[in-house]
């Protein structure tokens, strides 16, 4: 008897298994294209720039110059998602670039603490960001409207840095990150050192975010402040960490700016950097308000918006035209991730 | 008497499958207060709710106003149709003045232009017919909670309503503004305006009510005149349901109670919770009871942090304890199930093993700050396995889930930590019934293996069938202990008596 029962519970419970695994496997697909996210985008629009432009985008010279162009946007939106990803937005992160550059550009030019710029330029990218945190965490102030305070004042204070004037350092120490290339097979492959900063970024981030304790808590700070604290977040900490994050990576761009052009000026650079950042986050797929999104996805962003630059002109798109084309890829792209997740619908 | 003014007849609604009405009626004359009362999901509220329009009622039923059978639809159906409900949340808008509070929606405009002073004026004399002491022009945000509901009932003349509903007017006022609201109820009721009264408060039938009907399980009771009202007949109406086999509870208070783990001594702050003492020793589940707005949910959060208090102390195993966040809390080993799993509870968006694990990855990170995934991998396992959460894998984000899967989810949460004290807001609410009686076996079983555990519940006949021991609030403060003896089972009605404060009236 007992032994019929079991036969007879079996089939049942196969049903069961095949039911789940068929789930299972939907499931898997729709996590497959989530994570593939706007990447068929950026690689159409690579394949069309190639054949619009007679085959001079799929070039090694010219796959560096968008690796190059992408690095600084790239490592901008990195800190940037891990604040959309708690429901918040940095609107300083140009500013802070511009600050960090100017102080460390200034710090190059004495001659026994040289060498120090480096840091320099990370620790004011830092300090910023704390700053923005600490407001935002422990007074309670809107993401929104601290951070465009900072950037007008930490402009102002970039300005100052130089004595509004443009602070020029040929021979700065490092310049090889700014200009330099990582041979990866001699004579045939290098890559520019510009980018291998922007990707190990990109690793260092998905590492936070998807094997610490902390990544953890800043999807659940992202996704539901509320419940988090009552499960015992300390929400301060996490919402102080990402703004952190951001002003140091803001740090790290103004540095690879600074090695690039051997130069900057308080006024002019980085300027609405914010809005291209904040632009490859949303092109990633991370959503405005928090708890969900991937880095991957951001750094597919911030390549769509470097091959659409370089793309257009290639194929001789006039400046003006760019501005336009950009905008409304950037709207289409949206849309389309609109209509891929419906169901799932969160802005 | 007169025709009705409102006539309900055989009005049911459900919500997938669920029958929250059941062909319900009734009748409501011209110048009188009908009170209508039941417990906490009786169906009041889905009634309500179907004369406001915001609810359409399941084929069958019919309503009648003065005679005509009329479809309420949409959120201006209720207002077509003369009838205007004041909630328990009032629905003004703080940042507007009291004139284009009243006006909302149908605001006066002369070539485009709002016409501000033209409102200011219409609404004059409703004010001055309220006896309201503030002006047309002001901020709904500088008046009290009383001159606010006045701003309602303004706006509810103003619609020329026939019919006002209010849903437990007096929660939010203090006793003086209650008793103005009274004599403006009279003044309304003999102007000729119908009132349906909410209320779980007896004092208030007792004083206001012309006739009681009270609502069960969705299904019409019966209806009182004013000559029958009595507080022993209604709660008996409202509470006579049999207290099934349904609960679990295996438990032995009286050979298993332990020493006392949590004591709450004197908890207040400063608002809804009054001065609250309450012990509960280990291996016994203590029931905590109370109307809606009684200050239980506010007194667990003081308990665990999660609400400054403005006095009291916490002692576990006897020692004193400070705890200032949910975050000490949970590390000294006090966990708490909210009401509201969605909005506090749960991560919806991420999956059931991060919503299982998030209380304990600091805990089992590797380093101090790497995932462990292996151990979290196998603790949501055994959480699925022990608690049978029912979902494909435990990779699926907690959002896809039932809603009793998605409360064994946080529930395996706090037990992940191994709580000595578990405070359970609500267990059940919004559970099927397979996975409620699930539920009262973990708190049985966690009970055996001597957890002190409190559950807050407005369902009786839960609380009677799980509970060893029963504590009351009533208003901010505790009313009342009601224990269970040898011989003496714990009744709805000794609860009922001192969750409303009716032990004085019957006495």
């Amino acid at each position: 008897m007992p032994d019929n029962g079991a036969s007879q519970a079996q089939p049942a419970a196969a049903t069961a298994t095949n039911g789940a695994a068929a789930e299972t496997k939907r499931q898997r697909v729709r996590m497959l294209i989530s994570a593939l996210g706007m990447l068929p985008v950026l690689l159409i629009l690579c394949v069309g720039f190639h054949f619009l432009s007679e085959g001079r985008f799929f070039t090694g010279q010219n796959l560096g110059i968008v690796l190059q162009q992408a690095a600084v946007n790239t490592v901008l939106a990195a800190g940037m998602t891990f604040v959309i990803l708690t429901g918040g937005i940095d609107l300083s992160v140009g500013s802070i670039l511009a600050a960090s550059a100017m102080a460390g550009l200034t710090l190059s030019k004495l001659p026994e603490l040289g060498m120090l710029w480096l840091p320099a330029s990370l620790l004011t990218g830092l300090g910023f960001g704390i700053v923005n945190g600490a407001l935002i965490a422990l007074l309670r102030l809107p993401p929104f409207i601290v951070t465009l305070g900072s950037l007008t004042a930490v402009r102002g204070l970039a300005r100052l840095l130089g004595a509004d004037t443009t602070v020029f350092n040929p021979s700065i120490p490092y310049a090889f990150i700014g200009n330099g290339s990582l041979t990866l097979i001699p004579g045939v492959a290098s890559i520019p050192w510009l980018s291998v900063i922007a990707l190990l970024v990109i690793l260092v981030s998905w590492l936070v975010l998807r094997r610490t304790v902390l990544g953890v808590h800043i999807y659940a700070v992202g996704g539901n402040e509320s419940a988090a604290r009552l499960a015992g977040i300390k929400v301060w900490a996490v919402l102080i960490f990402v703004y952190g994050v951001s002003g140091l990576f803001a740090g790290l761009g103004g540095a690879m700016q600074a090695a690039r052009l051997y130069a900057a000026n308080g006024l002019q650079l980085g300027q609405s950097y914010e809005l291209d950042a904040i632009t490859a986050v949303i092109l990633g797929g991370t959503s405005f308000v928090g708890g969900i999104g991937s880095i991957w996805g951001t750094l597919v962003g911030a390549l769509i918006i470097a091959v659409l630059s370089n793309g257009l002109i290639l194929v001789g798109v006039s400046d003006i035209w760019q501005y336009v084309i950009k905008g409304l890829v950037i709207i289409g792209a949206v849309a389309l991730d609109r209509y891929r997740l419906q169901g799932s619908a969160r802005t | 008497m007169n025709d009705p003014i409102l006539e309900m007849r055989g009005v049911s609604k459900s919500f997938f499958g669920i029958k929250a009405l059941r062909g319900v009626d009734l009748t409501v004359y011209a110048g009188e207060v009908h009170a209508l009362m039941g417990e906490n999901g009786a169906g009041k509220s889905t009634l309500m709710k179907i004369l406001s329009g915001a609810y359409r009622p399941d084929p069958g039923g019919e309503i009648r106003i003065e005679g005509h059978p009329v479809r309420i639809e949409g959120p201006l159906g209720g207002r077509n149709a003369g009838i205007s409900i004041i909630y328990q949340e009032l629905s003004l808008a703080p940042n507007l003045s009291v004139a284009e509070n009243i006006y909302l929606g149908r605001e006066i405009s002369r070539s485009g232009m709002l016409a501000r002073g033209e409102m200011r004026e219409g609404v004059g004399p409703i004010l001055k017919r309220l006896g309201a002491d503030f002006l047309p022009s002001t901020l709904v945000a500088h008046l009290s909670m009383g001159q606010r509901q006045l701003v309602e009932i303004a706006r509810a003349l103003h619609a020329r309503s026939k019919i006002l509903i209010m849903d437990e007017p007096t929660t939010a006022l203090s006793a003086g503004e209650s008793a103005r609201l009274f004599a403006l109820i009279r003044q309304l009721r003999s102007e000729g305006l119908a009132i349906i009264y909410i209320s779980h408060r007896m004092d208030e039938v007792y004083a206001l009510g012309d006739r009681v009907t009270v609502l069960r399980d969705g299904r019409l009771v019966g209806s009182l005149d004013k000559a029958e009202i009595r507080a022993d007949t209604i709660v008996r109406m409202m509470v006579g349901r049999d207290v099934s086999s349904f609960y679990k509870k295996d438990h032995d208070p009286e050979a298993g109670r332990g020493h006392p783990v949590l004591a709450a001594i004197d908890m207040a702050d400063g608002q809804r919770v009054r001065g609250c003492s309450l012990t509960v020793h280990a291996g016994e589940v203590v029931g905590l009871a109370g109307l809606i707005g009684a200050g239980r949910t506010e007194l667990a959060h003081l308990i665990i942090g999660a609400l400054p208090k403005t006095s009291g102390r916490l002692e576990l195993e006897g020692r004193p304890v400070e705890i200032r966040t949910p975050g000490e809390a949970l590390e000294a080993g006090i966990a708490y199930l909210t009401e509201d799993r969605k909005a506090l509870g749960l991560f919806l968006d991420m999956s059931c093993l991060d919503n299982i694990n998030l209380a304990v990855l600091a805990r089992d990170a590797k380093l101090g700050w790497f995932l462990d995934r292996d151990k979290a991998r196998e603790r949501a396992d055994r959480a699925f396995a022990g608690l049978s959460i029912r979902a494909a894998n435990v990779g699926v984000p907690a959002g896809g889930l039932s809603g009793g899967n998605q409360q064994k989810l946080l529930l395996s949460r706090l037990l992940a930590i191994a709580p000595k004290v578990l405070i359970l807001d609500e267990p059940t609410r919004g559970v099927d019934v397979g996975a409620k009686s699930e539920i009262y076996s973990i708190i049985d079983n966690l009970a055996k293996a001597g957890t002190a555990i409190l559950v807050i519940s407005s369902d009786l006949p839960e609380i009677i069938g799980i509970c060893d021991r029963v504590v009351v609030m009533r208003t901010g403060h505790i009313a009342g202990e009601v224990m269970r003896g040898p011989n003496s089972p714990l009744t709805q009605e000794d609860i009922m008596a001192l969750a409303t404060g009716m032990e004085h009236l019957d006495a």
